[in-house]
């Protein structure tokens, strides 16, 4: 074998350069070519339906959005202009209540999966329901927010709407944050237990700032399924056309401002609705981004 | 031989009696049921280097590990000896062990700066510890001291992170020297790096050992010739069936290079086994 190999670069050496051109119509050029034209049409297949959403949206909502209708006040019966001011204020109200609620009690907890005690069985329990919790419906947070907070307060209120809303939020921050803490790399927290960290001050001063981008990227997604979720406010937050005076009485939100207003025989109230629509999509779509802007990696 | 072999000590050490800033008798690290390292008696030499060397698995960093308790963050460790620092068994129910790493720091294999500033990576340790004195001055000094202040001073906003990595390593050392430890250990701390920041950190570590007592772990012989005072020299015992690391032996530098005393150790150094 090594003998023979001298003789073989020799004839290689001799023999004409092998034809390395593109050559159409072989079999793998051809193969290749079709592979990637499937995915870009599947890929643009999948990408219609958030599009023709967006343009409809647009088309239908686009022209309702001015000043008024972002600050008036929903209009009564066959009245002409008005607008969803109070309920992208309700809307917003009760994602922040949400967010007070459901970020430290998530984030803690992830703290608790990822770093204090991962293998414990209160751990792996609050995992499991925590996933479940995910795929939980809506509807029946709203169901058990309205049995132990709004028949005990005798009041449909933006509080209970808030809480409905953390309810829903609460698994998605729990499971990122302990994602995001598990990322941080051992060599780090190596090195805050190294230079003289207690536990807490390693996870406090290390772990959880490094973690911070990912935990954010959770926080922004919960807040923007938050925002668009409506079935939890139905029996909570209810409805109002007046601007929220207090956070213990009935609170407008664009989610059911959207389902109510569609249902009515008034064009006016129609468009709003659509007008709503937007603005909804557009909240979302500004967490979504502010997200994707913590989320990316950053030196 | 004998003879050649206290000259050589001599040489290193004059007649005074050495002072040691750790003395550990470790006479059994267990992981579980597992055990890890047997037998290992090693000072550490105050104002001096004292090198680790051996095969892999041979235990060494599981003992430099042990020196300031950084193997307590592994729960199921267990040491059955004691380890004196500056008079103190470190492992007495009574002492805390983040406090054994405040005067002891540590310097990593994998260079491992925070995800903040360069000011504040250096600057993390003193905060942690309270200090009042001037930060930035402070921080420019151990900065100095790691040999990088030249290349950094003007980007000290700058993520740690984005240096190369023999300047983070730098950064590392910079770090642990921040808070005036004692002793600094060092497990591996070259061997992620490419030759050149090797002899930089090489450098470092002859001018590190005027004001710090270094303990270095390494792989790499030569560079244990190059930089260490004392050496000791860990090998694996496979004879029961498990992977126990123990000292073979411990000495002078030169002595173990030249005049090593046990055949383990002229093995190793002949290359016969790594």
């Amino acid at each position: 074998m090594v003998l023979t190999r001298p003789a073989e670069l020799v004839e290689s050496a001799a023999a004409p350069a092998p034809d390395m051109t593109h050559s159409l119509f072989e079999r793998r050029t051809l193969s290749n070519f079709i592979l990637t034209v499937l995915l870009w049409a599947l890929a643009l297949l999948a990408a219609i339906p958030l599009f023709s959403v967006l343009f409809m949206l647009i088309s239908r909502g686009g022209a309702r959005i001015n000043l008024e209708t972002l600050t008036q006040l929903p209009p009564a019966g066959f009245m002409m202009g008005g607008g969803i001011g109070n309920a992208i204020a309700g809307t917003l109200v009760m994602v922040f209540i949400a967010a007070l609620i459901s970020v430290p009690f998530g984030v803690l907890a992830g703290v608790f999966l990822g770093i204090v005690a991962p293998e414990s069985r209160i751990a792996a329990a609050a995992r499991f329901v925590g996933q479940v919790l995910t795929g939980f419906p809506s509807i029946l947070a709203g169901v058990f927010v309205f049995g132990f907070l709004v028949l005990a307060m005798g009041t449909y209120s933006a509080i209970a709407g808030g809480v409905a809303l953390a309810v829903g939020m609460f698994p998605t921050v729990l499971l990122t944050s302990e994602q995001a803490v598990r990322m941080v790399p051992q060599r780090m927290k190596d090195a805050a237990a190294g230079i003289g960290c207690t536990p807490f001050q390693a996870t406090w001063k290390v772990t959880l700032p490094t973690a911070l981008p990912g935990i954010m990227t959770g926080v922004m997604l919960a807040i923007a399924g938050a925002a668009g979720n409506s079935a939890p406010l139905l029996f909570t937050a209810l409805f109002s056309n007046y601007w929220l005076e207090s956070l213990r009485e009935p609170t407008a939100s664009l989610a059911i401002l959207i389902y109510n207003f569609s249902g009515m025989p008034f064009p006016n109230q129609i468009e709003l609705a659509w007008a709503a629509s937007l603005v909804l999509v557009l909240i979302v779509l500004v967490f979504n981004i502010i997200s994707r802007m913590f989320g990316s990696p950053k030196l | 031989m004998s003879t050649a072999v206290e000259a050589a000590a001599n040489k290193v050490a004059p007649l005074a009696a050495p002072e040691y800033a750790i003395q550990a008798n470790i006479e059994k690290i267990y992981y579980g049921e597992f055990l890890a390292v047997r037998d290992s008696a090693v000072n550490v030499e105050k104002g001096k280097i004292t090198g680790f060397i051996g095969p892999s698995g041979c235990g060494k960093s599981t003992v430099l590990r042990s020196l300031n308790r950084m193997n307590d963050l592994i729960p199921i460790f267990r040491l059955k000896g004691k380890v004196d620092f500056l008079g103190q068994d470190i492992y007495a129910k009574s002492i805390d062990p983040v406090a054994v790493r405040r005067h002891i720091g540590m310097v990593f294999q994998q260079p491992n700066p925070f995800s903040m500033s360069i000011f504040d990576n250096v600057a993390f340790g003193l905060r942690l510890n309270r200090y009042k004195g001037n930060m930035a001055e402070r921080v420019e000094q151990s900065l100095r001291r790691a040999g990088l202040w030249d290349e950094v001073k003007d980007k000290l906003k700058q993520s740690g992170l984005a240096l190369s990595g023999g300047q983070q390593q730098r950064l590392c050392i910079a770090r642990a020297i921040a808070t005036e430890p004692t002793v600094l250990l060092m497990d591996e701390p070259a061997s992620a790096l490419d030759p050149i920041a090797t002899r930089v950190i090489e450098e470092l570590m002859l001018e590190l050992k005027k004001r710090y007592t270094v303990a270095i772990v390494t792989h790499n012989m030569q560079q244990a010739a190059r930089v260490a005072d004392t050496t000791a020299f860990f090998a694996v015992d496979i004879s029961k069936g498990g992977r126990t690391g123990f000292l073979v032996e411990v000495g002078p530098t030169k002595q173990i290079f030249e005049h090593p005393r046990e055949q383990l150790t002229r093995d190793y150094l002949g290359g016969q086994f790594s």
